[in-house]
């Protein structure tokens, strides 16, 4: 290895200012470094492609040049993937097929390159970022935790359009293809040196050189020393052959049908494309690729998603804050939390993995040792999963410190409660911390109580607030922030950020009942009771909805959530309501007899001893007014009685000011109730179907069910105006 | 008035341990490290210090791990610190947290730092057993063999004998005296009856327990969860025996000298895990920090006497001088912490601290006096808590400064003896 004093000065060739491509010689070997101007990752866009031919050009006719190594200037990426602002100029298939074949002629040159090509792979290698490097003679990654390697684009309805369906089975083998193609999934440097995906794996320090080394050797005709991926026997029986294939195709459609229920058409024609390429050639499948590559990027699936990417996006970019100066949040290195139980373990869990000092409060320490378990329990998966190493698992379990008492909570920047839902109990918590943590802002992770109600015991309401998170926390991606008036932005400004720093996406809602996203799940699991009332059928009801799109019906729903958090919450919604948010029969029946759901194995469905559901529990339906015969409710009928509602509370949110923008909206929904992302959340669907019809067919319920569908009135104006949600 | 430091006071902020529990027992699965990291952990915690803060990482252990010699940089890595924390390990036998707090309180004295966490680690239950020496040259020379043939030469000298692993013994190397039989011969030479033994053990035990059940102990104390299932945590030392009896005491069989001795596994104080650790400041930054310190070190000295003579004696030379160096005498002192490893040596140290033969060994015109056992070790000892080497000496002060505090004394005294004949004795003062 060269010392960084002997290092021989590269000579620039020809340097793209308006892309921050240049092109440079090294010891005979060209090198071309990509550093998009402006932007903290590098994209591909359509102004880099005739910049890379132009330096495929140069270095094809410079005798002087050997080979071509590329490489990134970005700290943390390599190319990350294809600028998804410039997909959403695509007007028609045809415009996205032309636009993929483009892709497909510049890495056929490059794959074709008369010299050898090395990609010196460092940071995120993305979508399109990995079919430059799949078409690439060589492949040397760093191995450090930054590069990663993946074909995300199913995650944005979309399949890769550069060659990636197609070179990446030949390079790594059917089965390990369709894992990444159709999850999207991120590979890591070893995994992918292990998998064949790369040829070598070498430390960051030395990558550039090794990869000019290469070049070199392989001008010379010294082949480099490859790795052979050494297939198993049974992915060789499977793969080897047609019959094999067409056995691993079958299974694959089988797994995307159930995994995506029809509603998302990028994983199967990901699926034909490949088998296209298999069964008529290379050639063929780039055809193919192109064409369907086309029909996706037009497709409203691929729309929706993407207005998520950037909804999503845009709230990482949100401060919370609300106009004025600029405030910059407070730094939290210290949580308290309040309860030990199921939520507070769990806020704790994200907590620690986001490198915080936790002190976790319970009354005992046999409480405080379950919390301390649950967290184990989760941080240990990481370590079974090898995302962690065994002193990142000890390191992180050591920033639990279980307390019975309020000692250690003195510098603690922000105190999280996660006990009773009791208001007198909520009180003389937050009485505590202010004594105890005289610093901290006091959050609390109610879901049904006031937020206002409790800040009236606060000496300093400006510090006070709610942070609701969902069940369960390490997995749920959203946060609700709940801010009352008197919230000061700082204390606002320090939550969000430090929610963002929980790896979660964070909307910022007024305080109200229900906030916002339970206040739109209510209506939505009320008709699903009162449906339930009126004599359909358990699985029929969680069907028509997990048809509709949602992860698990709302009964299922329910007996996840847990009955008794339900019974909380019902109340509460009735009081501030009404009638429109009034609990039905059979749910009211169902929590009186003391079902709790799953953790209590019994509820809307049976449990066997080990918890695994084993089907409807039919002793439900005497509860309701029905009884046990049970009549067939038509799916769509389910579906409107149960999403129309849903919608029509997302609107009233608005209109009360819960929300901030139909933005927030959409994404509290898909990312906190699992609303299904292919619709784009409440708001981009009413936009889909047109306000007046969504007015339209509440009346029509209405009529039918009065008291509960009467349309919110800012959408009797958009039905009116014709004006859209999101314009 | 002379006082450590030369005008630099060093502060005892506060002081933490794990529960000490008996080796085998529910610690079993955790390593020192891991033992040291929960006490620290939690004493960063508790005390609401920025890990920042800290200049200055000690830590003593007497059974040193192989793998991780250096425990003290081990426990310094943890998250709650930079990385740029420094720390070195220290031994001194038994009294190894002691020269891990002393070498911190020389640094805070010098200096060279303001801010210092001290303690120590012990698992008794984790140590290491190595292969025998015979085996040991076969590994190394089948290590250096050349070919596959020299290989098997060397494993073909292989004999039965070689699989004897050696575990390590609690055994003198210059005499091959076991502690329990320096014990032992302590008592003889001293005439320390067995029932004196057995009713201090008893006294120890049932301090220990009270001090537990009304909180005073156990507000020492981090949880500590429980492997293998996690579902538990630890939160009091498991080797205390509430409902033992003078009787049950009396009828155990002597250990070391089975004829004529009167050292039993009831008076004697248990192989045990754990991990203690205390916040040091000097006076200044303690004041700038806002913290209100337990107590202050006035004075602390190291003695040793022939370890073949009598092992355990060396607090009663190490006392008089920690005294002296304070300007005090033992009528000043309101508490006294002696570190109890066989209720026959506690009961030697008094004997010794209050006769003439002693005080003239020591220079000493006077003997140092009688302790009251009123004021001696209030909360039991090691006999009942468990004796985890390397942790012992920090568990003794964190107590005594608490109990200090607790009762508006002035002065504390601590004794530990220590295991090559060497013993420790340190005063604190409060205000």
């Amino acid at each position: 290895m060269t010392s960084p004093l002997s290092a021989p000065v590269p000579v620039v060739l020809l340097e793209d200012a308006a892309t921050g491509i240049t092109l440079s010689a090294q010891d005979s070997v060209a090198i071309v470094s990509y550093d998009q101007p402006d932007s903290p990752v590098n994209t591909l866009n359509t102004r880099v492609g005739p910049v890379f031919e132009q330096v495929f050009a140069r270095v094809e006719a410079d005798a002087s040049l050997v080979g071509l190594v590329i490489v990134s200037a970005k700290p943390d990426t390599w190319i990350a993937g294809a600028d998804i602002d410039e997909l959403q100029t695509i007007t028609d298939a045809a415009h996205g097929e032309a636009m993929s074949r483009a892709g497909q002629r510049l890495l056929d040159r490059l794959a074709a390159f008369g010299k050898p090509v090395v990609a010196a792979i460092h940071g995120a290698a993305l979508g399109g970022g990995l079919e430059v490097a799949l078409a690439c003679r060589h492949r040397i990654a760093s191995d450090h935790p930054k590069t990663v390697l993946a074909l995300p684009e199913v995650q944005l309805g979309l399949i890769p359009g550069a060659g990636g369906t197609q070179r990446l089975p030949r390079l790594v083998g059917l089965q390990a293809a369709l894992d990444m193609i159709l999850t999207g999934k991120n590979i890591r440097a070893k995994k992918a040196w292990q998998m064949g995906l790369v040829h070598e794996l070498v430390h960051p320090a030395i990558l550039r050189e090794v990869a000019v080394r290469r070049v070199r050797e392989m001008a010379r005709g010294a082949a480099p020393a490859l790795r052979v991926r050494p297939q198993a026997t049974s992915a060789f029986l499977l793969e080897g052959n047609a019959l094999g294939r067409s056995l691993v195709f079958r299974k694959a459609r089988e797994t995307v049908v159930k995994k995506t229920r029809g509603h998302y058409p990028a994983p199967l024609a990901a699926l034909d494309v490949i088998q296209a390429g298999y069964a008529d050639g290379f050639e063929a499948g780039l055809a193919a690729e192109a064409a369907r590559f086309g029909e996706l990027a037009v497709s409203k699936e691929c729309r929706q998603l993407a207005y998520l990417f950037f909804a999503t996006t845009a709230l990482k970019k949100d401060t919370g804050a609300t106009g004025g100066v600029p405030i910059a949040p407070k730094p939290v290195k210290k949580i308290g939390i309040l309860g030990a139980g199921f939520m507070g373990a769990g806020i704790a869990t994200v907590a620690v993995q986001a490198g915080t000092i936790v002190r976790l409060k319970d009354a005992s320490v046999e409480r405080v040792a379950a919390g301390y378990m649950a967290v184990r329990d989760v941080v240990r998966e990481r370590l079974k999963k090898r995302q962690l190493t065994s002193l990142q698992f000890d390191d992180t379990m050591s920033l639990v410190g279980g307390t019975t008492d309020y000692r250690g909570f003195g510098n603690a920047e922000l105190v999280v409660e996660a006990v009773f839902e009791d208001l007198a109990v909520k009180h003389q918590v937050l009485r505590e911390v202010e004594e105890a943590a005289p610093q901290a802002i006091f959050a609390s992770n109610t879901s049904t109580i006031p937020i206002r109600d409790i800040a009236q015991a606060a000496a300093h309401p400006e510090r006070v607030l709610g942070m609701h998170f969902f069940s369960p926390v390490h997995k749920m991606p959203l946060l609700e922030i709940i801010v009352t008036p008197e919230t000061s932005s700082e204390t606002i400004i320090t939550a969000v950020a430090y929610g963002k720093k929980l790896g979660k996406t964070v909307i910022v809602v007024q305080d109200g009942a229900g906030f916002y996203v339970n206040r739109i799940l209510s209506p939505y699991l009320n008709e699903a009771g009162r449906l339930l009332d009126q004599g359909a059928a358990i699985d029929a009801i969680d069907d028509a909805l997990v048809r509709f799109g949602f992860p698990v019906g709302p009964l299922t729903l329910l007996d996840e959530v847990g009955l008794d958090i339900a019974a909380k919450s019902g109340p509460i919604m009735a009081a501030a309501f009404g009638e429109r948010l009034g609990p039905p029969v059979t749910l009211r029946q169902v929590i009186e007899s003391g079902r709790l759901g799953r953790k209590a194995k019994t509820g809307f469905y049976r449990y066997d001893d080990t918890g695994k559901r084993v089907g409807v529990d039919e002793t439900v339906y005497a509860m309701s007014p029905a009884g046990a015969t049970r009549a067939t409710a038509s799916i769509d009928d389910i579906q409107r009685r149960c999403v129309l509602p849903m919608l029509n509370e997302a609107v009233r949110c608005l209109e009360d000011g819960i929300i901030r923008s139909p933005r927030d909206g959409d994404i509290g929904a898909v990312f906190g109730i699992g609303f299904p992302p292919f619709l784009g959340g409440p708001f981009r669907y009413i936009d889909t179907l047109g306000a007046s019809v969504v007015v339209e067919q509440l009346e029509a319920i209405e009529a039918r069910h009065p008291g509960r569908f009467r349309p919110a009135p800012l959408l009797v104006q958009h039905a009116h105006s014709g004006r859209r949600f999101h314009p | 008035m002379p006082t450590f430091g030369n005008g630099r006071r060093v502060a005892i902020v506060a002081g933490v341990r794990t529960p000490f529990a008996r080796s085998g027992t529910a610690l079993k699965d955790y390593t020192a490290i891991d033992l040291g990291r929960f006490a620290v952990g939690e004493l960063v915690q508790r005390t609401n210090l920025d890990g920042a803060a800290v200049d200055l990482l000690v830590f003593g252990t007497v059974v040193q791990s192989v793998m991780a010699p250096n425990i003290a940089r081990e426990v310094s890595l943890l998250p709650h610190f930079p990385k740029t924390l420094q720390a070195f390990t220290v031994s001194r036998a038994c009294a190894s947290a002691n020269q891990a707090i002393t070498d911190a309180a020389d640094q805070i004295a010098l200096g060279h730092a303001a801010v210092a966490i001290a303690g120590g680690s012990e698992s008794l239950t984790q140590v290491p057993i190595l292969h025998s020496r015979g085996m040991s040259d076969i590994l190394i020379a089948a290590s250096r063999a050349k070919s596959l043939s020299q290989r098997l030469a060397a494993f073909a000298r292989v004999r039965t004998k070689d699989f004897v692993p050696i575990t390590p013994a609690i055994a003198e190397p210059s005499t091959g005296e076991s502690m329990g039989q320096s014990a032992d011969k302590m008592a003889k030479l001293n005439g320390i009856a067995r029932e004196a033994q057995d009713r201090f053990a008893l006294r120890s035990h049932q301090h220990a327990a009270a001090g537990l059940d009304d909180g005073r102990l156990a507000a020492e104390i981090v949880p500590v969860p429980m492997p293998p299932k996690f579902a538990q945590m630890l939160s009091v030392d498991n080797g205390v025996r509430r409902d033992s009896t003078y009787e049950q005491l009396a009828a155990l069989k002597p250990v070391f000298d089975r004829q004529y001795g009167s050292v039993t596994a009831g008076n004697a104080s248990p192989l045990t895990d754990g991990a203690s650790a205390v916040l040091l400041m000097s006076e200044e930054r303690a004041k700038a920090m806002g913290y209100a310190p337990l107590a202050y070190i006035r004075s602390y000295a190291y003695a040793a006497v022939d370890p073949g003579e009598q092992l355990l004696q060396a607090p009663v030379l190490a006392a008089p001088i920690a005294l002296q160096r304070a300007g005090l005498s033992l009528a000043d002192i309101d508490l006294v912490e002696m570190h109890e490893a066989f209720a026959a040596q506690v009961l030697s140290n008094i004997q010794g601290l209050a006769s003439a033969h002693w005080a003239a060994r020591a220079g000493l015109r006077a003997p140092v006096g009688e302790i009251d056992v009123d004021r001696l070790n209030v909360m039991g000892g090691s006999l009942a808590i468990g004796h985890p080497f390397g942790a012992t000496g920090a568990r003794v002060l964190t107590t005594l400064c608490h109990e200090l505090q607790r009762r508006g004394g002035q002065f504390g005294m601590l004794t530990v003896c220590a295991a090559g004949g060497m013993g420790h004795a340190m005063i604190v003062e409060r205000t």
